[in-house]
């Protein structure tokens, strides 16, 4: 768990954030932070599909489901089987 | 409820003259006109500097609140500082910030300076501000700390940018010679500023929009555009004294300041702004704290408060809102039901686009909506559904053909900046051709039926297929590439590629994301293809052409018709 949360959190770090000053934790907000937005998070989704080779649903990738690393861990476990 | 500004829509047309809006400006044909002045001193002399002009939030909950008097003195304060760096009439100024008070504040001074105000949307990658400062020539670039890195890359090869101006120094950043340090909260306030003695065509807003073929197209427009914008933002938006108005476009985008500074600001209204990525939840917990009485919005977003489920909209009280209106790509007519089932009042849609400064095709308040339509011209547009072939008007009812409107109102945009070229190809026997098709019913109304090209209207932005594919061959992996749009339910269509690989490259899940990444970085996260088909080879004619047309009939499910041309059909 603790390690998915680093795994996605570096991710995000790496591929979306522009300020590389900015500092972001596990429950930073992502989409209504305007971090990551709704046309990137699908780059997002494909990794973490990728990366943990699950299919998640078009209906569950919602803004709200995405809108931390706390809570994007807490959907990919919804799929991992 | 208030009588509309508009009164009657039928009685407007038979006596309208755009002299209306000049009288209610107190503006003389010849005279001087200046949108900054007209947004900020005049409202002040008219006795309402007391008044909020912006109401502010953002993601986190920080508020700003601004006057028309402070709203008079920052756009002075920003003015005065640009002419202290050299910054003249006429040139170039690029706002790259997100939806921070600056931008909007400095697209107000940089008018009254009689400088050019270039928005470019804060997403955008390096290619895609490079591009756009190169054609612009632009000498300044106002930004912030994040994106200041992406201008940094590019500086070198933009000889006429002379000045990085960044308003939210936190002095950790070393800054370069050509980057310069403003901050309005430390800057001395400018009661009196000189206002460039701009006139009716003296160059004002410059927003790059994409076309087909060729990089995006600078839009020039001038501050006659006022009249226009003033006129539409009073009958189309009605906004009223005691308003609350949310505009929810960025300002990087034409909506945004034709309809999210210029127009609001002209009338003296209170706007609100909420700096922060989209979440249903919190737009409508906006819309309850603010108060706000007339929201403009598109589309996507309220297809994706129509997916949030009505549930959500109980847990807030939105009964302040009064008028809605939609702006961006045509608004479905489950859209308008919905919004007029869990609101209580529908959106009207309005119709124009980057060229044509201000709404063009609309629905109004006391008109009958019929959802889906995108209304009727506004009053002194001259409109048509022309002919493909002749350019001349369809008389018969539902007939397909372009729309076109004649080039006579005061927002028309008047080139394209360094492209004379493209510009006059979009005027056919005396009328303006906005590139898309239409027909219009029994009763007048215009219905959308499509674009006229392969551009891509991805949730209410241009997306131009050819700068995605010029971008794709820079991948390492690339070998050839094709861009369609897919449909989508939320944003109306998104970018697909279709892809053919060099050797020693996988066509994998991880390439795909490489890719998309790629593109994203390099262009912006709307010219990102949402999906990535990598293909054996791509449907070309014999002179080796490809054929998006193929392609784009597939995934839209038409019909893909003459293949005649096509090199191997095997």
């Amino acid at each position: 768990m603790e390690e998915m949360k680093d795994i996605v959190l570096e991710y995000v770090i790496e591929e979306y954030l522009e300020d590389p000053d900015e500092e972001i934790t596990y429950d930073t907000p992502l989409i209504s932070g305007g971090i990551v937005d709704s046309f990137s998070m699908v780059s997002l989704k494909r990794f973490l599909e990728n990366k943990y080779s699950i299919s998640i649903p078009d209906e569950d990738a919602t803004p709200e489901a995405f809108d931390s690393v706390d809570k994007i861990v807490d959907l990919v476990n919804q799929f991992l089987k | 409820m208030p009588m509309s500004n508009i009164r009657s829509y039928d009685e407007r047309i038979k006596n309208f003259s755009w002299s209306i809006a000049e009288e209610e400006l107190d503006y003389k044909p010849g005279q001087q006109i200046n949108i900054g002045w007209y947004c900020s001193d005049r409202i002040c002399k008219m006795g309402k500097g007391d008044k909020y002009a912006l109401l502010w939030e953002n993601a986190m909950g920080v508020e700003k609140k601004y006057t028309y008097n402070d709203l008079r003195l920052a756009s002075n304060t920003i003015g005065h500082f640009l002419r202290s760096i050299g910054i003249k009439a006429e040139d170039r100024v690029c706002i790259f910030l997100e939806r921070i008070p600056e931008l909007y504040l400095s697209f107000v001074g940089i008018l009254k300076i009689g400088a050019v105000a270039q928005p470019l949307f804060s997403a955008f990658g390096e290619e895609s501000l490079f591009v756009r400062l190169e054609n612009a020539e632009t000498k300044a670039v106002i930004t912030q700390r994040k994106h200041l890195g992406k201008v940094r890359k590019i500086i070198d090869k933009l000889p006429h940018l002379e000045h990085i101006i960044v308003v939210d120094h936190d002095g950790k950043k070393v800054l370069n010679d050509n980057e310069v340090v403003f901050s309005l909260e430390s800057a001395k306030p400018v009661e009196d500023l000189e206002i460039h003695p701009t006139v009716a065509e003296s160059p004002s807003v410059l927003h790059y929009t994409s076309g087909t073929t060729g990089q995006p197209k600078g839009v020039k427009h001038v501050h006659y555009s006022l009249i226009s914008q003033y006129l539409t933002t009073k009958w189309v938006l009605d906004l009223q004294e005691d308003d609350i108005y949310w505009c929810t476009a960025d300002p990087g985008w034409v909506t945004g300041t034709s309809y999210g500074i210029i127009g609001p600001f002209s009338m003296g209204v209170t706007q609100c702004v909420l700096e922060a990525g989209f979440s249903a939840e919190a737009w409508y917990k906006f819309i309850d704290k603010y108060k706000v009485t007339m929201w403009y919005s598109a589309p996507t977003a309220i297809r994706s408060l129509m997916k949030a489920g009505d549930d959500l909209v109980k847990k807030y009280s939105l009964s302040s809102l009064r008028h809605l209106a939609s702006v961006g790509e045509p608004l479905n007519a489950e859209a308008v039901i919905w919004a007029e089932k869990v609101y209580g009042i529908p959106f009207y849609d309005t119709y124009w686009q980057t060229e044509t400064g201000s709404m063009m095709l609309c629905n109004y308040p006391g008109m009958k909506v019929k959802p889906g339509s995108m209304g009727k011209p506004f009053p002194g547009i001259t409109a048509a559904v022309l002919d493909e072939k002749t350019y001349e008007p369809i008389t018969e009812p539902g007939k397909i053909g372009l729309i076109g409107f004649k080039p006579d109102w005061p927002a028309l945009m008047r080139t394209y900046w360094r492209n004379e070229e493209t510009f006059n190809k979009k005027f056919e026997n005396g009328w303006y051709l906005p590139g898309d098709r239409a027909r219009i019913d029994d009763d007048g109304y215009y219905w959308f039926v499509g674009r006229d090209d392969d551009v891509i209207n991805t949730g209410g932005h241009l997306v131009s297929p050819f700068e995605v594919e010029s971008a794709l061959l820079e991948h390492e992996g690339v070998a050839e590439s094709a861009v369609v749009s897919k449909p989508d339910d939320i944003n109306m269509e998104v970018v697909k590629a279709f892809v053919t690989l060099k050797p020693g490259f996988e066509p994998n899940k991880d390439t795909e994301l490489q890719v998309m990444n790629f593109i994203r970085k390099k262009l912006s996260p709307l010219a990102m293809p949402q999906e990535i088909e990598f293909v054996d080879k791509l449907p070309k004619t014999r002179s080796g052409k490809i054929m998006r047309r193929i392609l784009h009939a597939k995934e839209w499910g038409e019909e893909i018709g003459d293949v005649s041309t096509l090199e191997d059909d095997e």
